[in-house]
């Protein structure tokens, strides 16, 4: 057998190829115009192929060539700011080559080889070098260096390395038994990149989205779901992560989402500036853009193509968060490719490997200790897209069994306008428990009390509410429509938050805390005026209240919001009779 | 390859013929099949291997037997296209219905249609004025969405889908769009009805009609889009044009492709359609939008039906997550009498907050948007509780509201057939129908817009 075969059969996506020495997983060339594709099964002497590109007027018999090697990505500095397809083609390359339709046949390296990087090597002659090792540094963008590491599996002394501009195919290093080193790496991408060992996560993702870092917070190497039915806002809450979180990098996957989504983020990205560092965001990003009518099998990979790109800027020992948009597209893809392989399917004719590839996927986050003993993390935010809105489907329930972090949008509260449409009475966080020690300690000492008395608030609010629908607010007692009056403005004050606005889009955490407090600062001076006798009515208008709730619109709110409820505790404290 | 006649057809079942010792042939590739009568009908290939190929037949498969003869015709499906395409009406399958010559192609375009770059998209910002009110202030239309319309059997949508045909341009233009038609599965009535409206109102000759009726071949309908597609992408992307695409009613198209998979014996995904139903569609509805260094663009209208006005229906609901935003019609407010039955709480545009403000609407339209929504949508939910305690158990704010609900319906929704506001005209409109509420209640109002527009 040789590595050449011929096509015996095309179903849509799926080649059958025979007469070729195949291995699981391995990528092949399909047909004349060398379409890739990759063996997902074998059967004798058949080997079954997803092919990501179309396939219409490819016949049988035409050649399919085997390279032996299975899917992988180019790591290496050059891939920051890059946007992808799934199987990793830069886009702006493909665009030259073929115009604005994307065809097929076409092979784009990841990113320019040619290019000449400045590298600092920090071992020298003599040295003992591990596996995974730093060797040496690329300033790549103004705010990332880029560490050129050992290959997993490669290991030795070093007999020689280089210092100065080279480009990425360049040898820059020479091992003892001849091994030589690139500063562009391969790695297979169905495989988790190795580490030492995995910590358990006790620093906060902070996302300057009030309602997750209060309420539900992520842990810097955490797992999270975001399910919600269409128009629910998960693609805005997705990118809103990717614009504001305090990871170092970010890679973005679209797949199979909409095109003019994606464009408006490739418009918007380049020019927004990080809050964290002052810096173009897009100095820390890496894009994946495999739209919905974009071949259904590279949409399956782009998953795996997004976070072995996150895991090897991880094994530098960057937290490195990814959000995949959304991952029931992939599910999808991962069924149609099994339907086309008429494989028993599972529940709702997804393969019965889903959960379980879910898992997989999900696992592949983490805080560790890399090779090279550095502190590195993935954090992984994957948007489920349930049909229906109805998150009993496979997908979202796959994804609940393995996440920690629940972020449950809801089609009422975005119909309501009131976004992040994030349901705060069904949404779950795991991770208070580890991060708390984190918010005692950088923000305040009670910040897990007052979080625990706010989201109380809510939890009341709910039970007042259906007796509010039978009877109407005025039924209740005064004291009970005060803690409406409050829970409303944990609501509207609090937990709405405009992505779009300049000010309100990103909220500092320590100006969350203060936000909070100030709430909580209403309740108590409203419940002692009114002790003494003030109407409810009264309390509820001040001015200063409302002054208080439209300053966050202001930039520099942070330093004027305690002065502001000094005001708003005062002129409250005046609206008792008498005074 | 293309001449050789087979015989050699094995089974056939449902719209698919079998068959077998063939030379290689492509997959989908366009096949035809002469019937003992001299007929032909058309197919294409959909699995192809060495020892057996099955063929997809668009006319059905009555009175195919084993001694029907095959031909392969040595390319995929492509659709001859031209500038003389626009004024024509077609079938389903792309030939002449008007009883006009053929086609003369420039050129031929394969129907697939490859997929847009994301990297070569323009982000669409140019506002459409429909002159519907309900669509222009609360899911504005942009050049280049597909924004398509979820109703249910019995609703006025192909009246909303004229009205939209026959009004909308930009703003302070007179650039005409030109209107590609595709109609899977209509009754003929339906059809007569908007080739009439069409005729009608002149719009027949910047317009191009695909066709495919209740009884013409389901199958047929899995093309007929792509064709309409095809027509849309030559006509905007090498001639310049404008293209609003219209297509009615999705739900039957859905079904064909139900009926394919059943026949197929594919593992069906929900309510038994395929499990590829999602990537399927996105290749029609992403077929929309703008590219850079093109002066052209595609507007899709999608028409669908939601069967059971179920709005989580596969089809809907696969819709929704792929097109940007929709327009709900609600029977509800049909019953009451309302047209355009429009129900803007569910009805979103994705698109809206990149192609209103200050240089393309006007700039208080954001912010009067939201208002007219925020109030509409508490007033609403006020007449579930008048329904238990009565209007009397109600304060001021909420009794202001709920009338004011009442006048949105009746003053905002509704308009006649045929009545053409102006952006500024419904704007206006809004600032007098909230008049009625206290501005104190007003809380999405800018304080300076109040002051500016404020009745």
């Amino acid at each position: 057998m040789s590595n050449e075969g011929v096509i015996y059969r095309i179903s849509g996506p799926v080649v059958t190829a025979t007469g070729m020495n195949a291995a699981m997983y391995d990528v092949v060339r399909v047909g004349h115009e060398g379409l890739m594709g990759e063996v997902i099964e074998l059967h004798g002497d058949k080997a079954i192929i997803q092919v990501y590109e179309d396939t219409s007027g490819i016949r049988p018999g035409e050649p399919v060539l085997n390279t032996e090697e299975t899917l992988s990505v180019s790591l290496g500095p050059g891939l920051l700011t890059q946007i992808y397809d799934g199987i990793q083609r830069p886009l702006a390359t493909l665009e030259e080559v073929m115009g604005v339709f994307i065809t097929r046949g076409v092979d784009a390296d990841a990113f320019d080889l040619e290019k000449k990087w400045t590298f600092e090597p920090i071992v020298a002659k003599g040295d003992d070098l591990a596996s995974g090792q730093v060797i040496g540094h690329v300033q790549e963008t103004e705010t990332i260096v880029h560490k050129i590491m050992v290959p997993p599996g490669k290991s030795g002394k070093v007999k020689s390395i280089k210092s100065g501009d080279f480009n990425v195919t360049q040898t820059v290093c020479t091992l003892d038994d001849g091994t030589e080193l690139q500063m562009m790496q391969k790695w297979p991408v169905r495989s988790p990149r190795p580490f030492r060992q995995k910590y358990a996560p006790d620093t906060p993702l902070v996302t300057g989205m009030r309602i997750l870092d209060f309420l539900f917070p992520l842990a810097k190497g955490g797992a999270a779901g975001i399910p919600g039915p269409f128009g629910s806002g998960k693609t805005v809450t997705q990118q809103s992560l990717a614009k504001y979180s305090d990871a170092q990098l970010v890679v973005y996957i679209g797949c199979g989402e909409r095109g003019n989504e994606m464009t408006e983020v490739l418009d918007e990205f380049p020019h927004l500036i990080d809050p964290n560092t002052g810096k173009p965001l897009m100095n820390r990003t890496v894009m994946i853009a495999n739209t919905s009518n974009m071949p259904v099998a590279a949409r399956e990979a782009s998953v795996y193509t997004g976070i072995t790109i996150a895991e090897y800027f991880r094994d530098m020992g960057y937290d490195v968060a990814l959000m995949a948009d959304s991952t029931s597209r992939w599910a999808e893809a991962m069924r149609e490719i099994s339907s086309r392989l008429e494989e028993m399917p599972g529940e709702e004719g997804y393969p019965a490997y889903l959960s379980s590839r879910i898992a997989e996927f999900y696992e592949r986050a983490g805080r560790v200790e890399t090779l090279s003993g550095e502190d590195g993390s993935v954090t992984v935010i994957g948007a489920v897209s349930p049909p229906g809105g109805d998150i009993s489907e496979p997908v979202s329930q796959g994804t609940l069994r393995i996440v920690k972090v629940f972020w449950g949008l809801d089609a009422g509260l975005a119909r309501q306008r009131h976004f992040p449409a994030i349901n705060w009475l069904n949404s779950y966080s795991l991770y208070p428990q580890s991060l708390d020690q984190w918010f005692r300690d950088n923000i305040a000492q009670d910040f897990p009390e007052i979080r625990t008395q706010v989201s109380g608030l809510l939890q009341i609010e709910a039970e007042l509410q259906e007796i509010v629908q039978l009877v109407g607010s005025d039924a209740l007692p005064v004291d009970q429509q005060l803690t409406l009056e409050v829970a409303r403005m944990i609501r509207e004050f609090f937990l709405q938050q405009n992505g779009f606005h300049e000010v309100d889009a990103y909220c500092d955490i320590n100006l969350q805390y203060k936000m909070a407090k100030a709430i909580l600062s209403f309740q108590d001076s409203a419940k002692a005026a009114m002790a003494s006798g003030a109407q409810l009515n009264d309390v509820v208008n001040v001015q200063s209240r409302t002054d208080l709730m439209r300053g966050r619109f202001e930039k520099g709110y942070i330093d004027e919001i305690e002065e502001m409820v000094k005001n708003m505790t005062a002129e409250i404290a005046g609206t008792v009779e008498g005074n | 390859m293309s001449g050789k006649e087979y015989r050699t057809i094995t089974d056939v079942k449902g719209p698919l013929v079998f068959l077998n010792k063939t030379e290689p042939v492509a997959f989908g590739e366009i096949v035809t099949l002469r019937l003992a009568d001299g007929s032909i009908k058309n197919g294409q290939v959909l699995d192809t291997s060495d020892e057996l190929v099955i063929v997809q037949v668009f006319e059905g498969t009555a009175n195919i037997n084993r001694e029907s003869g095959v031909t392969f015709m040595g390319d995929v499906f492509k659709l001859p296209v031209s500038t003389e395409l626009v004024g024509r009406i077609l079938d389903g399958a792309g030939r002449p219905r008007d009883g006009g010559p053929a086609i003369v192609a420039e050129e031929n375009a394969d129907i697939i249609g490859a997929a847009i770059n994301p990297y070569s998209r323009q982000s669409p910002h140019d506002f459409i004025q429909t002159g519907i009110s309900a669509i222009d202030c609360c899911t504005t239309l942009v050049r280049g969405q597909k924004l398509p319309i979820f109703s249910a059997s019995g609703l006025p949508h192909n009246d909303i889908a004229l009205q939209i045909a026959r009004q909308a341009k930009l703003k302070d233009s007179d650039e005409e769009f030109i209107v590609v038609f595709c109609a899977m599965g209509i009754t003929a009535e339906e059809y007569n009805f908007f080739r009439s409206d069409l005729e009608r109102t002149g719009a027949l000759e910047n317009a191009v009609l695909f066709v495919n009726l209740a009884d013409d071949p389901a199958v047929e309908r899995i093309i007929t889009p792509r064709l309409a597609l095809t027509a849309a992408e030559y006509l905007a992307f090498e001639k310049d044009y404008h293209v609003l695409v219209i297509y009615t009613d999705m739900t039957n198209y859905c079904d064909a492709l139900r009926q394919i998979g059943a026949a197929r014996e594919e593992v069906p995904g929900r309510r038994g359609y395929p499990g590829y139903m999602y990537t399927d569609l996105a290749m029609l509805y992403e077929r929309a939008g703008i590219v850079k260094g093109k002066k052209g663009s595609i507007t899709q209208f999608p028409i669908l039906t939601m069967p059971g006005d179920d709005i989580t229906h596969p089809i809907p609901d696969l819709s929704g997550y792929i097109t940007e935003g929709q327009i709900v019609i609600s029977r509800e407010l049909h019953q009451q009498g309302i047209y355009p039955p429009i129900n803007v709480l569910p009805s979103l545009s994705r698109l809206m907050g990149s192609c209103i403000g200050e240089k393309t609407t006007r700039e208080d339209h954001k912010s009067v948007s939201d208002q007219m929504y925020a109030a509409y949508a508490q007033g609403r939910e006020l007449r579930g509780l008048v329904a238990i305690v009565g209007e009397d158990a109600l304060n001021e704010r909420d009794k202001q509201l709920l009338d004011f609900s009442g006048v949105f319906e009746d003053k905002f929704l509704r308009q006649t057939r045929d009545e053409d506001r102006s952006i500024e005209e419904t704007l206006d409109l809004c600032w007098n129908l909230m008049s009625s509420i206290d501005t104190k209640y007003l809380v999405r109002l800018d304080q300076k817009w109040i002051e500016k527009y404020g009745k």
